[in-house]
């Protein structure tokens, strides 16, 4: 299938990323043809296989590990905010969402 | 400290040229220089101590820039390392520097990096391959006798093809992801790049083991991955994919690749014409779940906690938009539409869902094939170095040329190329051997078998004379 450009600005919606109505009609042109590639999935048969979620879950069948469920991390609030854009007395600044 | 000077030296001479460091920092290298020597004085020495190696700038590093190749991160300096670096630094190892490659890993050019494209050091028009692209052209130049990589769709196999060096991308799960920039976590996977599969060895003596802070890190006893670099070649079940052999790749690479085959069979390996019939669907399958997993995993990336901001935006949502479109790159924010698209309600069924059954038939054409042979052998791309721009227009023939790479990932399956011979206009092949999950031993022992009685990865790129 085959989608418009209205439809890729609902995606990039979806996405959080802002595409420009300059920009669009390249980006549906490039989609389409990646769309028209992962399209010949559609004509494999399927019926009673399993989907493959994990790298190593096919013969192996190795499983998940699983730790207690304890705070191991050390608090390091100061050395993560130093690479925020923005922060005033260990908080996140953000552009105010409530009036 | 001296042979840190020396290849500090090369990059120095070289790097303008081939673009293959993003970031280097000469106080910190000859820092970690002169302890090393300290350690080796007390007698205090392993393999690695001392030995300068290049890391891909998806590994965090503590301290220093790490940009994953987008401007998204251009000023990000990690709070810690990643396990892959705390690994090489207990070593005893020397960071020389961080490499250049595509944008979170998305490409197979380094066309895609925000910090330029590099350069193939056997002919500085062409592309490198991608996206461990710097890695690999700073191993081919000897701007650095060792490099890491990360491989999501052949990111470590396919430039160690194009630029004539060895790289290994091991079993899912060997190597610790923590602190390396998630692109699709369950098909990335770290690995080592060098001149030489006995290299290799050593590197991944150093990389893999389990951490306990990477969910899908295996619980394993340490092995020594060079315990079988003098494999016994007899005997050996060698599997040749008729799908690797077929029409489409180019026929100079595939007279290499044949010609390699048959130094096995003098040294009496058996091959056997074996069949992967799903091979075809490898790429429509990844460009379902890579990007679905990519489109998740860099919802990150919201102008927040780190990374680029937007400068001028109206609200938090406009904050959101402008911010991941001005810091990603068009191929990045591409992976992220069509992953948010297969993932969207309604299209999750026929596309994601229907993607991971058939990632399992691929699992299940390798399951039979290791059943009759110990290991699969074919080209690892299907042409030599392209020219740069050749392919960075139209992303479906870019994709394509990771046809043969993109199976073993799917699979969680290890893969490793090696140079096996040059086409006419003197650019390098690569010879990819495939083995079955924790064949890593043998597959570097067959590779080291090859090396002894080849050159190939010794010869010297013509942009990068010693």
């Amino acid at each position: 299938m085959s989608l418009t450009p209205d439809q890729v600005q609902r995606i990039a919606h979806l996405a959080r990323i802002a595409v420009s109505p300059e920009e669009a009609r390249g980006v549906t042109e490039r989609l389409n043809q990646v769309l028209g590639l992962i399209d010949q999935l559609q004509a494999v048969d399927t019926r009673g296989i399993e989907p493959m979620a994990h790298a190593l879950d096919s013969e192996l069948a190795v499983r998940q590990r699983l730790r207690p469920d304890a705070v191991t991390e050390p608090d390091r609030r100061a050395d993560y905010q130093r690479v925020a854009p923005a922060v005033e007395n260990g908080l996140y600044l953000v552009p105010k969402v409530i009036e | 400290m001296e042979l840190t000077r020396l290849f500090l030296d090369r990059i120095q001479r070289l790097n303008g040229r081939l673009n293959a460091f993003i970031t280097v920092d000469e106080e910190r290298s000859l820092a970690q220089a002169l302890v090393a020597d300290q350690r080796r004085a007390r007698g205090d020495a392993g393999p690695l101590t001392g030995i300068p190696v290049a890391h891909k700038d998806i590994f965090c590093t503590k301290g220093m820039r790490t940009t994953c190749g987008s401007r998204m991160l251009a000023d990000f300096a990690s709070p810690y390392d990643a396990h892959v670096i705390e690994r090489f630094n207990a070593a005893g190892a020397v960071l020389l520097g961080k490499t250049n490659m595509d944008e979170f890993a998305m490409g197979s050019s380094n066309e895609t990096s925000h910090f330029g494209p590099v350069r193939n050091p056997w002919d500085a028009a062409r592309v490198p391959g991608g996206s461990s692209g710097g890695s690999a052209a700073a191993v081919a130049a000897r701007m650095a006798p060792a490099a890491t990589g990360t491989d999501t769709g052949g990111s470590i196999r396919q430039p160690a093809a194009l630029t004539g060096v060895s790289g290994l991308k091991p079993t899912y799960g060997l190597v610790s992801r923590y602190g390396m920039i998630a692109f699709a976590s369950s098909l990335d996977q770290g690995g080592p790049i060098g001149k030489s599969a006995a290299d290799l060895a050593l590197l991944m003596n150093a990389m893999a083991g389990f951490d306990a802070r990477d969910s899908t890190s295996l619980e394993r006893s340490p092995e020594d991955y060079g315990r079988e670099l003098n494999l016994d070649l007899a005997g050996l079940r060698i599997g040749l994919p008729k799908e690797y052999f077929a029409e489409g790749v180019d026929a100079e690479v595939l007279a290499c690749v044949r010609e390699a085959v048959r130094w096995f069979e003098s040294q009496g390996a058996k091959t056997a014409e074996i069949t992967l019939p799903n091979t075809g669907l490898a790429v429509p399958v990844y460009y379902v779940i890579a990007p679905a997993e990519a489109s998740s995993n860099l919802s990150r990336f919201d102008g927040v906690r780190y990374g680029h901001r937007a400068s001028g935006y109206s609200d938090l949502g406009d904050m959101y938009r402008r911010t991941r479109a001005e810091g990603f790159g068009t191929e990045v924010k591409r992976r992220i539409l069509i992953g948010t698209y297969v993932l969207s309600h309604g299209y999750y069924d026929a596309y994601y869902l229907q993607a991971q059954k058939v990632r399992r038939l691929i699992a299940q054409d390798f399951a039979a094939a290791f059943a009759r042979c110990d290991l699969i052998v074919g080209p690892t791309a299907p042409s030599t170095a392209f020219a740069l721009g050749a392919k960075s227009d139209d992303p479906v023939q870019m994709y394509l040329n990771d046809i043969f790479t993109i199976p073993a990932p799917l699979a969680g399956l290890p893969g490793l190329s090696i140079p096996c011979g040059f086409d006419g206009k003197g650019l390098p092949v690569g010879l990819q051997i495939m083995g079955n999950h924790f064949a890593e031993a043998k597959m570097l022992g067959a590779a080291h078998r090859y090396q002894q009685a080849t050159d190939w990865h010794l010869r010297v790129p013509r942009e990068a004379p010693l």
